[in-house]
């Protein structure tokens, strides 16, 4: 009975998903793409915090964006050049869209890589930095470059539908191997992402979870960089890996690693044309 | 901080964001146990074309990095002066045109 | 009457001290003074200076039913739809000072108000507007939880 209870539910979402993906999300701020998202599919998760649905307008994620132009545009690095001509994907210095494409290959290094691989790539490859500098080494907190600057690269594809390429075969991988490990348990508590993450409404005490199943939960779940309200802090796609992992107790996970990019490549292949929420705000 | 004005229909939304600890003195540092002092934004004056506007008396109960919001009339093209003083005499002034 | 006697320096200082603190003096030469009175009073009535007054639908009050988090909690009060508003406040009940922020509303400035306060716990959040000589109200229960995931 509750199987079919479950099914009938997933497909009135999807259905309704049908009519909400018609829109054009790219023109929207986020706080209009979320609510366009609740009134259209009544999901428990979209619609949770008052509170937050309420900050949203003035999501302090929006000026570490903001300073993050600034360091993109500024000549910097021993090479005294700026970030404009680093390659996300869709040619030098192209920003609109390249984040929803990613993860990607990247003929260069002959590699799959996130945001933030490829940002350091350019910074070391390009403006000549180490990886061990301050510029790049630090990765977490708003006041990072780091966090800066993939703030607002990712901003740049603000309401644009995820569609990481799978055309080449290491992508392709990349995303299998995501799928397993996504369902894989593991750990002294026998977690695995799944667990919480394969059924609408689960709950960590009062925080509704997003269903990987349901696209449009799931997107909004991987809408990073995201303002962390209780953290007081805009937080990346790899933090909020390793806190899942961390939670699940699971031993960590390195950015940049092949299992990371494998569950990154996986969660943004699940979000599929879906609208992207950039920047978001969370508990 | 940073203000942003933008008029629409004869409504000037300003808003400013503040980078202020806005501490209430009730709090104890948790490392050293030590209550902190008191350091809060006290008062914001909102001035349009040099004529106040809005006068904010604020306290502690107010959020850390505030951000305030008040409406004054006027159109695009008109400027925004935004003045605050904390309880240590601190302040800090910006000046914007209204777009 | 109070004015006259303070520049004749009849009055005892410290009395003057006394009451300036309490709020209940404000010349208008001593520019911008933060009314420390209302400011520091641990209720609804002394943090408005008398009491709420009425309740009117004139005031718009946003505020979140649940907030998870009591530090960042929003708050919005549109009273334009009001005339002759003096000042409009945001009082938070269950704080042990409730006036939070209070604006004085100029010629050119209108009957609105909008930020984020730190409420303790679940009560209310009270717009308080002054207007035509009287004082007027808006109220809505915020309920504070610590929601939850750990990460």
């Amino acid at each position: 009975m509750k199987r079919i209870m479950h099914s009938l539910a997933a497909a009135s979402l999807a259905l309704s998903l049908g009519a909400a993906t018609a829109q054009d999300y790219s023109e929207m701020a986020p706080e209009e793409i979320l609510e366009s998202l609740i009134s259209a599919t009544g999901s428990k998760y979209l619609g949770q915090s008052d509170q937050n649905r309420m900050m949203m307008e003035d999501n302090p994620a929006l000026e570490v964006g903001e300073a993050g132009a600034k360091l993109f545009k500024t000549a910097r690095g021993p090479n005294n050049v700026s970030l404009e001509g680093c390659d996300f994907g869709k040619g030098p210095g192209v920003l609109k869209g390249a984040y929803v494409e990613m993860p990607r290959f990247f003929a260069d290094t002959g590699k799959v890589m996130d945001l933030e691989e490829r940002l350091v790539h350019c910074m070391v490859k390009q403006q000549g930095f180490s990886k061990d500098d301050k510029e790049v080494k630090k990765r977490h907190g708003s006041s990072s470059d780091m966090m800066k600057l993939m703030t607002y690269i990712a901003m740049q594809s603000n309401g644009m539908k995820w569609n990481p390429p799978l055309d080449h075969p290491l992508e392709k991988a990349m995303r299998d191997a995501g799928e397993e490990l996504f369902y894989r348990r593991a750990g002294p508590m026998d977690f695995s992402c799944a667990a919480c993450h394969a059924e609408t409404g689960k709950r960590i005490r009062a925080s509704v979870l997003p269903n990987m199943l349901e696209p449009a939960e799931w997107t909004k779940g991987i809408s990073w960089p995201a303002e962390r309200v209780g953290q007081g802090n805009v937080r990346s796609t790899n933090h909020r890996l390793r806190g899942c992992v961390w939670q699940m107790r699971h031993p960590g996970i390195k950015a940049g690693s092949d299992a990371s990019m494998a569950l990154i490549s996986f969660w943004t292949d699940a979000a599929r044309g879906q609208p992207a929420i950039l920047p978001d705000l969370k508990r | 901080m940073r203000v942003k004005a933008k008029a629409k229909g004869g409504v000037i939304d300003v808003k400013c964001l503040f980078k202020h600890p806005m501490e209430t003195g009730l709090r104890k540092d948790k490392k050293t146990g030590q209550t902190v002092p008191a350091h809060f934004i006290q008062e914001i004056l909102f001035e349009k074309n040099g004529k106040t506007a809005v006068t904010a008396y604020i306290n502690g109960s107010v959020s850390k990095n505030p951000l305030v919001h008040v409406q004054v009339k006027g159109n695009a093209g008109d400027t925004v002066k935004v003045s605050w003083k904390d309880n240590k005499g601190e302040s800090g002034t910006e000046e914007v045109t209204v777009g | 009457m109070k004015r006259r006697t303070f520049l004749r320096g009849t009055l005892a200082s410290s009395a003057i001290v006394t009451a300036m603190g309490a709020g209940l003096l404000a010349p208008r030469t001593v520019l911008a003074a933060w009314p420390e009175g209302i400011m520091k009073a641990k209720d609804v009535a002394g943090a408005t200076g008398g009491g709420a007054g009425e309740a009117s639908a004139d005031i718009k009050l946003d505020v979140p039913n649940i907030a998870e988090n009591g530090a960042v909690v929003p708050v919005k009060v549109d009273a334009t739809a009001m005339s002759g508003v003096e000042s409009v406040s945001i009082l938070v009940d269950s704080n042990g000072n409730p006036l939070a922020a209070t604006f004085i509303i100029g010629a050119d400035g209108m009957a609105f108000a909008s930020t984020r306060c730190k409420v303790g716990k679940s009560g209310n959040m009270v717009g308080v507007v002054k207007a035509g000589g009287k004082t007027y109200h808006a109220s809505k229960e915020v309920k504070v939880t610590t929601g939850g995931c750990g990460g």
